[in-house]
């Protein structure tokens, strides 16, 4: 059998949890006692962070490699979810065994992490902008230049980014994590009580967003990129599936009909994404779906979103098996790394994405330049994880610690 | 979205560079062909192609924002050039031409002025542009839509044909503006109102790729501009008359 249930079906930590005082009838949460990694979750974050990064850069022959142009999820699905995963797996553990009020505070340590994360990229955005406001003159742009207004309020904007209303392009992703870990400690709270009653919760949430228009405003104008009232659904699937939920559907992941509805869709998204970039194709998606269809919202996390995820991720549970041994290879050794660190990787990439546009609008912007920037890009997130990894396990002063089995952080790839 | 878009274009190109049909005419010195993908639509402008039938004059109405002209030159400005490919190209038909620009005027804002706009002067086609002040105040892309379609539906029912133009292709400032959910929003609206789209866009998009303009430079004057527009407006005129299907013997 193999499913993403695999790396959880250690034993129960019966003990921790009546420890920390939990009901006592049927035991809602799972924790595993295995301390192995599971490294296609690694795997599968550090692709994704890799893919963030080329869709934030200026679009290049390495684009089309990125999984957006043949379907309808992105890579933001997949960090999310992953994110949900390992948070509820690390966290929920620290809940288990050091109780609410501890694992909360871990939490709160980990949302002012990335908080801070968040501020540092929006000051090299604001360097970049102000830069391209004073040199940049090109009267075919004159309207375009009308984006540098801001700047002439710093008081108000600065400010406004503090409070993560204001956000530059790509910068999305932080405010939204901030806010969905910041619900953590309630949602593993509600788990530890009844996890399908929690996953019921967080799916009549995203109905009551879809059905009511639930949004957070930004400034100046708009809402959040991504609204954390639909896409929590996401992060608590995954949190859902990190404590027993992927257990309990591996037989359904494992059957063949789920694997045929699966592919079955993937292809039909796969022909209407098709149909978005070769105009021709237009007559092969009939008009009456094509209403009910479009738009699809990235922002509220639309259902077709979530289910072209979900279908990816259950043929992905089948045909990559937890001991593929592939996982050991070297090859893959870079993209794991990049996965196990992914707070520090993904900020990286924001900020290659940032750097690498300057270059493009300096130096030149051939295609060539293109693909060395991403290239070198990639390069330079792989040598960071691997930095960041020997900190951890050799230079600093704790590196002992995290040799040691017991659930950390660094256990599940830094709880990002 | 945009991305696949140029990967998918540079194969069709590669089959179809043979085939496309240049949207040159005059000026030998710029080339600025466009694959002829990026020309066809499958909404025609019928009012356009009674006019020119029928011996009408064509009464064009350019609605846009500040990148449908070049301050201080707007002789040089897309909806001139277009006017005159325009004449050249329909040497019997007079082409009258105004142009309304509203800076810093988002979609919504300049939906609310049509029908007044359009009730002055009987206008046989209105050419929208749209999308980049919207996308500079990151108005809610929903709210964008249904500035579209409440812009769309004053123009049809007052009579007009309708050209919708999108955003410019300005990689300076690509990592600061979010175009996407706007162009999105415009192809679809396009799609369902049944109105061409000229996608500036893309078109833009393809000379920088191509290299026929190094859009991405900063040390330009006006020249860069004025070229620009002179291709976008022999484009956009091509454009009309491919949708209005007038063939070689309406066009003598």
């Amino acid at each position: 059998m193999t499913s993403i249930a695999d790396p959880i079906s250690g034993t129960q930590l019966a003990d921790a949890k009546d420890a920390s005082g939990a009901v006592a009838a049927a035991p809602a949460i799972t924790m595993p006692a295995t301390s192995e990694r599971e490294l296609r979750l690694d795997l599968f974050r550090g692709l994704a962070l890799w893919l963030i990064f080329i869709d934030h850069l200026p679009t290049n022959i390495l684009t089309w490699l990125t999984i957006r142009n043949y379907g309808f999820s992105d890579a933001t699905e997949i960090f999310i979810f992953i994110s949900g995963y390992t948070a509820a797996f690390v966290y929920g553990r620290a809940m288990l065994q050091a109780g609410f009020v501890v694992a909360t505070a871990r939490i709160l340590r980990r949302v002012w992490q990335i908080y801070v994360a968040h501020v540092f990229l929006f000051t090299i955005f604001l360097a970049e902008i102000s830069y391209v406001a004073t040199r940049f003159e090109n009267p075919l742009y004159t309207e375009e230049m009308g984006i540098m207004d801001f700047l002439k309020q710093p008081d108000v904007t600065i400010v406004q980014a503090l409070l993560l209303r204001f956000r530059p392009v790509n910068m999305d992703v932080l405010p939204l994590y901030i806010v969905l870990m910041l619900f953590l400690p309630l949602i593993l709270w509600l788990m530890k009580w009844r996890t399908d009653v929690t996953l019921a919760l967080s799916a009549g949430l995203y109905v009551l967003t879809w059905h009511f228009d639930l949004y957070l405003s930004a400034y100046p104008n708009g809402v959040w990129a991504f609204n954390p009232f639909a896409w929590q659904l996401l992060f608590v699937f995954g949190a859902w599936c990190a404590l027993g939920g992927a257990r309990r559907m591996s037989r359904i992941l494992a059957s063949p009909i789920t694997l045929w509805i699966c592919i079955a869709y993937l292809f039909a998204a796969f022909l209407v994404t098709l149909s978005w970039y070769l105009p021709q194709l237009g007559h092969i998606v009939p008009r009456r779906i094509e209403q009910w269809m479009y738009p699809i919202n990235k922002t509220d996390l639309d259902a077709l979103r979530f289910a072209h995820f979900l279908a990816l991720a259950a043929i992905t549970v089948r045909v990559l098996p937890r001991d593929w041994p592939g996982l050991k290879s070297p090859w893959l050794r870079p993209l794991i790394l990049c996965g196990q660190h992914s707070l520090e990787i993904f900020c990286l990439g924001v900020f290659l994405a940032f750097a690498g546009h300057f270059i493009l609008a300096e130096v030149s912007g051939s295609a060539g330049m293109h693909f060395l920037v991403s290239v070198t890009g990639i390069v330079i997130m792989c040598a960071m994880a691997w930095v960041i990894s020997w900190y951890k396990h050799s230079a600093d002063k704790g590196a002992a610690r995290y040799k040691s089995p017991g659930g950390n952080a660094d256990l599940a790839g830094g709880a990002v | 979205m945009k991305s696949g878009l140029w990967t998918v274009l540079g194969l069709t190109l590669l089959a179809g560079s043979l085939s496309a049909a240049p949207a040159r005419a005059g000026d030998p010195e710029q080339i600025c062909d466009v694959p002829a993908n990026l020309l066809s639509t499958e909404s025609s402008l019928s009012k356009v192609a009674e006019a020119v039938r029928s011996g009408q004059p064509l009464n064009v109405l350019v609605v846009g924002s500040r990148s449908s002209t070049i301050p201080s030159f707007e002789a040089s400005a897309y909806p001139a050039k277009l006017q005159a490919a325009l004449k050249e190209s329909l040497p019997s038909t007079t082409v009258n031409l105004s142009v309304e620009a509203q800076s810093a005027k988002t979609a919504e804002d300049m939906a609310a002025g049509f029908v007044k706009l359009v009730e002055a002067k009987r206008h046989t086609l209105v050419v929208w542009q749209t999308g980049t002040v919207d996308a500079i105040r990151s108005i809610d892309p929903d709210d964008f839509r249904n500035a579209l379609d409440a812009g769309i539906t004053a123009l049809q029912q007052a009579g007009t044909n309708v050209v919708l133009v999108n955003l410019q292709y300005s990689p300076r400032t690509e990592s600061m503006i979010s175009g996407s959910p706007y162009l999105d929003n415009m192809r679809v609206s396009a799609q369902e109102h049944d109105v061409p789209l000229f996608d500036r866009f893309a078109i833009m998009h393809h000379w920088n790729d191509a290299g026929d303009f190094d859009l991405f430079s900063s040390a330009h004057g006006v020249e860069l501009a004025k070229r620009v527009h002179a291709c976008l407006g022999r484009a956009l005129s091509k454009f009309v008359i491919d949708a209005a299907h007038l063939g070689p013997a309406q066009q003598n």
